[in-house]
C-alpha cells in the first residue's frame, strides 16, 4: 500500500523493530511505538507536555525543527543528544520512508 | 487516624468525580495524593490545555475541570490528605483496611478506590552513577526549606522555573555560592526570573554553566563535588555542599505495586461488572486499571467510577437494597 512506509525501532535492549507506518492515520512515532506495545509510555498522550517518549533519531532524514515547547521539555529528560526528540512530535509522513530511531534510556 | 467509608487514592478528576457518586448514596470520602494540590495530571501537565471530550463542554481547560469537580463535590464535604503518598496497607481485626502515607497519617476505610492514573507524581532522578549513596546527604530532590542551605555551596540544575526561582532565592544572601546548570544556552519559565538569572551571572553572584550537565557526584560519606560535562570545554569539577537537581516530577506506580493486586503492564486488573480487583474491598478505577477493550479517557473513568460506588455500598450494606435515584428527582446534593 502506498500510504503504508517502513520505520526502524530500536529498543532499549537494543534490538530493532521493523515496523509498517501509515502515514494517512495523523499518528507520530510515540503513537506507534504503544501500537506495536514497544516500551514507549507517552505519559501526557502527545502535547510535548512530559519526556517519556524520549528517541534518537539515527537515520538522517530531515524533520522539522524542534519546537520551543518540545525544546523546554526535553530538559527535563536525560541523556539529551543532538538528534534527540520526543516521539510525540514527529509525524508520520511519505517522507520518513526508512526512518531509524533508537529508544532513549528511561529517566 | 482518619475513618471513612470510601478512601480514594489520587486526587485526579476520576477520583474526585468518585466523591459526588459515592455522596449520592450518603457514603463519606477521603482522598489521598502525593500532589500539593487537587486535580493530578489535569493539574500538574496540562492545566491550560483544553479538553474536548467531556461530555456537554465543546472545550474545557483541564484546570477549569478540576476546578469544577471540586465545586461539584463540595456539597459533600471530601477529606483531603494532599502531598502525601499512601505507602502501606493492612487490614484490622473489623476487617477495614488501614493505609498509611509515606508522612504516617493513618486513614482507615472499609473501601479503598485506587483512581492513581499513572501512579504518583515524583522527582525525576538523573541517571548519574552512585547519585542513590548521596540522597540526603548533600543531593535533593526537593527543596523543603530554604534554610537548609544558609551559608552552603550549591550547585542547580535544570532550565525550568523552579530551577530560576530557587537560583535567584538562594543567591539572594541565602547560600555562600550558587551554581546553575543547564543543557542549552536559552531557558523555558517566566522571563522575569530568566533575566533575573542572567543579571545574577552578569554581576557574578551566580555561576552560570549553559551548555553541560552533571554526570557525576563524588564525596566521602557526603557530596563533596559534582563533575559537569560541558559541550566544549569538557569535563569541569565543583566542589559543593550540595546539588539540587529540578527537573520536573513524572508519575511511578510505587507502592501501590506492592499490595498484593494483579499488576499487567503498570496497571491493575479489574473486573468490568464493579471494577473490583483480586482484593476483595480494593477497586480501581480511571487510567490505573486495565481490562479487555479499556481506554484511557476522563470520560470512561467517570462511568468506572459510577458503577464502583454501587458495588462498595452493596459490601458496606449487604442488607441494604439499593435504588437509583436520578438527580433531577432527588435535588440538590447534600450529604
Amino acid at each position: 500500500m502506498e500510504d503504508i512506509i517502513k520505520i526502524t525501532v530500536i529498543d532499549r535492549d537494543d534490538e530493532r523493530h521493523e515496523l509498517d507506518a501509515p502515514t494517512d492515520m495523523n499518528m507520530n512515532m510515540m503513537e506507534l511505538c504503544k501500537s506495536y506495545d514497544l516500551p514507549v509510555e507517552g505519559t501526557c498522550g502527545g502535547m510535548a507536555m512530559c519526556a517519556s517518549c524520549h528517541m534518537y533519531v539515527i537515520s538522517a532524514h530531515e524533520l522539522s525543527e524542534r519546537s520551543d515547547d518540545e525544546e523546554d521539555m526535553l530538559d527535563e529528560a536525560f541523556n539529551v543528544e543532538d538528534n534527540s526528540r520526543l516521539g510525540c512530535q514527529i509525524k508520520l509522513a511519505i517522507h520518513l520512508d526508512g526512518l531509524e530511531v533508537k529508544l532513549a534510556p528511561v529517566g | 487516624m482518619i475513618q471513612t467509608n470510601i478512601l480514594i487514592i489520587g486526587a485526579g478528576p476520576v477520583g474526585l468525580f468518585t466523591v459526588f457518586e459515592a455522596g449520592l448514596l450518603k457514603l463519606q470520602c477521603h482522598i489521598i495524593d502525593a500532589l500539593p494540590q487537587p486535580g493530578g495530571q489535569c493539574s500538574e501537565i496540562y492545566p491550560k490545555k483544553p479538553i474536548y471530550d467531556i461530555p456537554a463542554y465543546p472545550s474545557i481547560l483541564a484546570g477549569d475541570l478540576t476546578a469544577k469537580l471540586m465545586e461539584q463535590i463540595k456539597p459533600f464535604s471530601p477529606g483531603f490528605t494532599l502531598g502525601e503518598r499512601a505507602e502501606v496497607i493492612e487490614k484490622d481485626s473489623e476487617g477495614q483496611f488501614i493505609v498509611t502515607t509515606n508522612r504516617g497519617t493513618k486513614h482507615r476505610a472499609p473501601i479503598i478506590a485506587i483512581a492513581a492514573g499513572l501512579g504518583c507524581f515524583e522527582p525525576r532522578k538523573p541517571p548519574v552513577e552512585g547519585l542513590a549513596n548521596f540522597e540526603d546527604k548533600g543531593v535533593e530532590y526537593i527543596i523543603k526549606d530554604p534554610e537548609f542551605y544558609r551559608d552552603k555551596k550549591v550547585v542547580i540544575s535544570g532550565g525550568g522555573d523552579s530551577a530560576l526561582d530557587w537560583t535567584n532565592f538562594l543567591a539572594d544572601g541565602v547560600a555562600s555560592e550558587v551554581t546553575l546548570v543547564h543543557r542549552r544556552p536559552s531557558f523555558r519559565g517566566h522571563p522575569d526570573s530568566v533575566q533575573k538569572v542572567m543579571d545574577l551571572a552578569q554581576s557574578g553572584k551566580i555561576n552560570l554553566i549553559t551548555n553541560g550537565e552533571v554526570v557525576g557526584v563524588a564525596g566521602n560519606g557526603s557530596l563533596d563535588s559534582v563533575e559537569v560535562k560541558h559541550k566544549s570545554d569538557g569535563m569541569i569539577s565543583l566542589a559543593t555542599d550540595h546539588w539540587i537537581p529540578l527537573f520536573g516530577l513524572s508519575p511511578k506506580l510505587g507502592p501501590i505495586g506492592e499490595w498484593k493486586l494483579n499488576i499487567k503492564k503498570n496497571a491493575i486488573e479489574v473486573d468490568t461488572f464493579d471494577y473490583s480487583t483480586n482484593v476483595p474491598g480494593i477497586y480501581a478505577i480511571g487510567d490505573i486499571n486495565t481490562y479487555p477493550g479499556k481506554l484511557k479517557l476522563i470520560l470512561c473513568g467517570f462511568h468506572e467510577a459510577t458503577l464502583m460506588v454501587q458495588s462498595a455500598y452493596k459490601r458496606i450494606y449487604p442488607d441494604r437494597n439499593l435504588v437509583l435515584k436520578y438527580t433531577t428527582v432527588s435535588g440538590a446534593p447534600s450529604m
